[in-house]
């Protein structure tokens, strides 16, 4: 089946070779990772972001964390070498990366590659200059590089109780930087009490010198405390009965959902309204993990259960010369769930004798045949075409409107804990393993007397409902919709959010909604980098923790026995 | 003669240009054990594939307690009362071997999935009497306390203990055996032969047996037919077919070809 690739995972290779083997090899692929963010305009969009206001950019930062990347890459290799191959290991990788990069400044110079790299711009010679003349700059940017690489390796070798201090001060850094403007937000949403925590830590546009250090200590400081306090701690946790120690481990769940749930009450709307989307998504992510995780059922066309939930709210209670009917949105809901349901069914049918990597093909043209079809000139006097369908009502609860972000989170979240004990229901019921079995081996499956039309059909009408639901909000979240909202990329996005938290897992699915909707949300920067992020966090998360994120309870004994 | 549990008529497959049964006539008896003999490829794994309605035969008629079988789905070829195992393994491997059990209940579990959403009394009863049922089958084939094992991490004869008990928790009448001793030591032979003749004369079953084991085929059945090119050769008591010439020739013939046969 075709994401036995997903669970398989990548055997990690045995590295071999003399450290001047490794230096040149790990050098040069930082090297071209360098060029590659350069190339694609990565810097120079980064460049834009402060880490520290008028100090130091992102772009910068970034910069000169590829070469200390690849140092602590080489010490990692060559923990057991002597001090001196080290040192002159990792230098000679620092001169290498920074040498690729410092390459790119003639390049942009004298040669004229525009037509093909729209970054190879003079602004990005400025950036990599560093500000100062090309050679000048050139010489700091190698000579930088080095040094960073030799901070990278000196991270990696030194004794953690002196290196975490100073990597979680970092990637605290790294993350307050991050997601400066929603901290921002968020801050100021809190009122007079949190002001001075902005005051002192931001200007306009990131933090300040000061709210830098400020962060950089404050998170070490806790970093040590913590690792003084971990040791005694787990010892009094694992003297507590078991009963104990379930109860607090479950509460700590409880408290830390709670938190996430109610966050956007704080976050304000900006936040209310990723959160709205990462919410949708987890639901829609819940009806593609009956198919996918539980079922086996390969669908690339799920956005178009998704698209039929929406248009159904459309037509049966938007105030447009398309509509059918003027119902509530509580209403309309339920019927836009069957809907969704038969659809699923319908589409079920043709796909049902077709296996593996094949079917990824033919949900794929499902998806589409719903897209275009929507968008069709036959069905425009009934769906609006191109132009959609517009002023979709929100719904309301007595005479209060869930209109804002925040209302209609609460909406999708309510939803999608309905669907997900729905989901962990049915996981564990007699369905839930007849779709285990099919998923492991179809023909013994139906051997042993199960029904594989009814159990596929069921897969998907399930997986539709879900969808459906999401769905609806959406078009009331939009108060108009149109076919273009309902793009192939929709279900790529689900599926790969589905897979990073963790195939067939339900808690999974909330995570990678998360991390992979959410992030890129609230990280405004990797907006246009989005696909970048998903294809390298995916990557990297098959090399990893192939897994997922927070792995079904089937994988990780899988993971824990093999 | 008490009427043929299964029956098969004229059954013949062809793959290409390869005749793989040729007009097979079988009659399995009720509260028989039935073995199927023949050297390799003789055809033997494909007459359970048609049984079982994997493949589809190209000529003739099967039976089963006086219904026409064939033409069914598999699924409802099981529902009649079939089961099988498999020569190659195939449990799902990446659920425990009492999952694996359970699903085999799966025709005889009656309350729906909204039950189970809805965690009904009916359905918490239900699948609390499956999970006994299901751990009495794991006692029954030797493999009492490892029902959370996961299947692939079972040794290689628990595997095949837990396929047999995989298939006897569809509560078959007929269970088709496919080389059930393939790769067990002698010791575990002999507990196989009597935990086959246990499903005959303590659960009532019938049995229909491929085996290459022939001590073990001899010492239990009560009724051999033996294939050679998907003809069958010869039929009877295990004592008729073991000194019948023609049988004695195809396994002689076919042993200068296979030497590594087992017989
Ligand atoms: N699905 C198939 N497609 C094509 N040929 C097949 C198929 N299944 C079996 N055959 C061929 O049919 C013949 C009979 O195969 P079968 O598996 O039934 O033999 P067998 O008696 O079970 O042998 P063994 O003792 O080795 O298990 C063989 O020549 C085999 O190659
Ligand atoms: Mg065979």
């Amino acid at each position: 089946m075709s994401f036995e690739i997903v669970s398989s995972g990548f055997q990690h290779r045995q590295r071999t070779g003399t450290p001047l083997s490794q230096a040149l090899k790990t050098g040069i692929v930082f090297g071209v990772l360098s060029l590659y963010l350069a190339l694609v305009g990565v810097y120079l969009t980064f460049d834009k972001s402060w880490v520290v206001v008028n100090v130091l950019s992102m772009g910068r930062t970034l910069l000169f964390v590829v070469p200390l990347l690849a140092g602590v890459q080489f010490a990692r290799l060559n923990r057991s070498q002597s001090r001196a191959v080290q040192l002159g290991g990792t230098l000679l990788v620092g001169l290498i990366v920074g040498g690729f990069t410092a390459c790119l400044l003639p390049v942009i110079l004298f040669g004229n590659l525009r037509v093909m790299f729209v970054a190879l711009s003079s602004p990005l010679a400025k950036m990599l200059a560093l500000g100062l003349t090309p050679v000048l700059g050139a010489a700091v940017l190698v000579a930088g590089s080095a040094a960073a690489a030799l901070f990278g390796a000196l991270l990696t070798v030194m004794s953690p109780t002196v290196r975490r201090p100073i990597t979680v001060g970092l990637a605290a850094l790294a993350v307050v930087a991050l997601l400066q403007e929603v901290l921002q937000l968020i801050l100021r949403g809190g009122g007079a009490a949190f002001s001075f925590i902005t005051r002192g830590l931001f200007q306009y546009g990131g933090l300040t010198v000061r709210g830098a250090i400020i962060v950089f200590v404050a998170a070490a400081l806790v970093s040590i405390v913590v690792a003084r306090l971990r040791a005694p701690f787990k010892a009094r946790f694992a003297e507590l009965p078991p009963g104990a120690a379930r109860f607090l481990r479950q509460a700590g769940i409880v408290i830390l959902l709670a938190a996430i749930i109610f966050f956007p009450l704080i976050g304000g709307s900006f936040v209310a309204q990723v959160f709205l989307l990462v919410g949708l998504y987890a639901l829609m992510g819940m009806g593609l993990n009956v198919e996918v995780g539980l079922a086996g059922l390969l669908d690339l066309g799920f956005v178009a259960y998704f698209a039929i939930g929406a248009y159904t709210i459309a037509l049966l209670t938007a105030d447009s010369p398309h509509a059918l009917a003027s119902m509530s949105f509580w209403a309309a809901l339920p019927i836009a769930v069957l809907v969704s349901v038969a659809f699923g069914f319908l589409f079920g049918i043709p796909v049902l004798g077709i296996r593996g990597d094949y079917l990824a093909v033919a949900t794929l043209g499902i998806g589409e045949i719903v897209r275009v079809l929507v968008l069709s000139d036959v069905a425009q006097p009934l769906l609006g075409g191109a132009q959609g369908i517009l002023n979709i009502p929100s719904p309301a609860i007595g005479s209060f409107e869930l209109a804002t972000p925040t209302s209609l989170y609460f909406l999708t979240v309510c939803c999608l804990a309905l669907a997900t004990y729905f989901a962990f229901r049915v996981q564990d019921s007699r369905l839930g393993r007849t779709w285990m079995a099919m998923r492991d081996d179809e023909d013994v499956a139906q051997a042993l007397g199960i029904n594989l039309v009814k159990t596929k059909l069921l897969a998907y009408s399930i997986g539709a409902a879900f969808a459906g639901v999401a769905g609806a909000i959406f078009a009331v979240m939009l108060k108009s919709i149109f076919p273009h909202s309902f793009q192939l990329l929709i279900s790529i996005n689900i599926l790969a959010l589905i897979i990073v938290g963790g195939l067939g897992s339900l808690g999974g699915v909330i995570v990678g909604a998360l991390v992979l909707i959410g992030l890129p949300e609230l990280l405004r920067e990797f907006g246009e980098y989005r696909f970048l992020l998903y294809g390298a966090v995916i990557v990297a998360m098959m090399r990893l923790k192939p897994e997922g994120l927070w792995p079904a309870r089937i994988r990780r004994r899988e993971t824990a026995d093999a | 003669m008490p009427d043929a549990l299964l029956r098969t008529v004229n059954m013949t497959k062809r793959f290409g240009g390869l005749v793989a049964i040729d007009s097979l006539d079988l009659d399995v008896l009720p509260g028989t054990i039935h073995s199927v003999i023949g050297p390799n490829g003789a055809g033997k794994t494909t007459v359970f594939n048609c049984i079982m309605a994997f493949l589809a035969p190209d000529k003739g008629e099967i039976w089963f307690d006086g219904e026409r079988i064939d033409g069914l789905t598999p699924d409802r070829v099981a529902a009649s009362g079939i089961s099988r195992t498999y020569q190659n393994l195939r449990l799902f491997r990446n659920v425990s071997a009492i999952e694996n059990i359970l699903v085999g209940m799966h025709l005889h579990l009656r309350t729906s999935w909204w039950s189970a959403v809805l965690s009904t009394r009916a359905n918490r009863e239900e699948e609390r009497e499956a999970h006994r049922e299901a751990e009495r089958l794991l006692h029954f084939v030797g493999l009492r306390g490892r029902g959370d094992v996961l299947a692939r991490n079972l040794s290689y004869g628990d595997q095949r203990r837990l396929e047999i008990a995989r298939a006897l928790a569809t509560r078959a009448r007929l269970i088709m055996l496919d080389e059930p001793a393939a790769g067990m030591n002698p010791r575990e032979s002999r507990e196989l032969m009597v935990f086959i003749r246990n499903l005959r004369d303590e659960r009532g079953l019938t049995v229909l047996l491929i085996e290459h084991h022939m001590q073990l085929v001899m010492n239990i059945s009560d009724r051999i037919t033996v294939l050679d090119h998907g003809q069958k050769i010869a039929e009877g008591l295990p004592d008729e077919v073991k000194n019948d010439p023609v049988v004695v020739e195809a396994y002689l013939g076919t042993r200068k070809r296979h030497p590594a046969e087992h017989a």
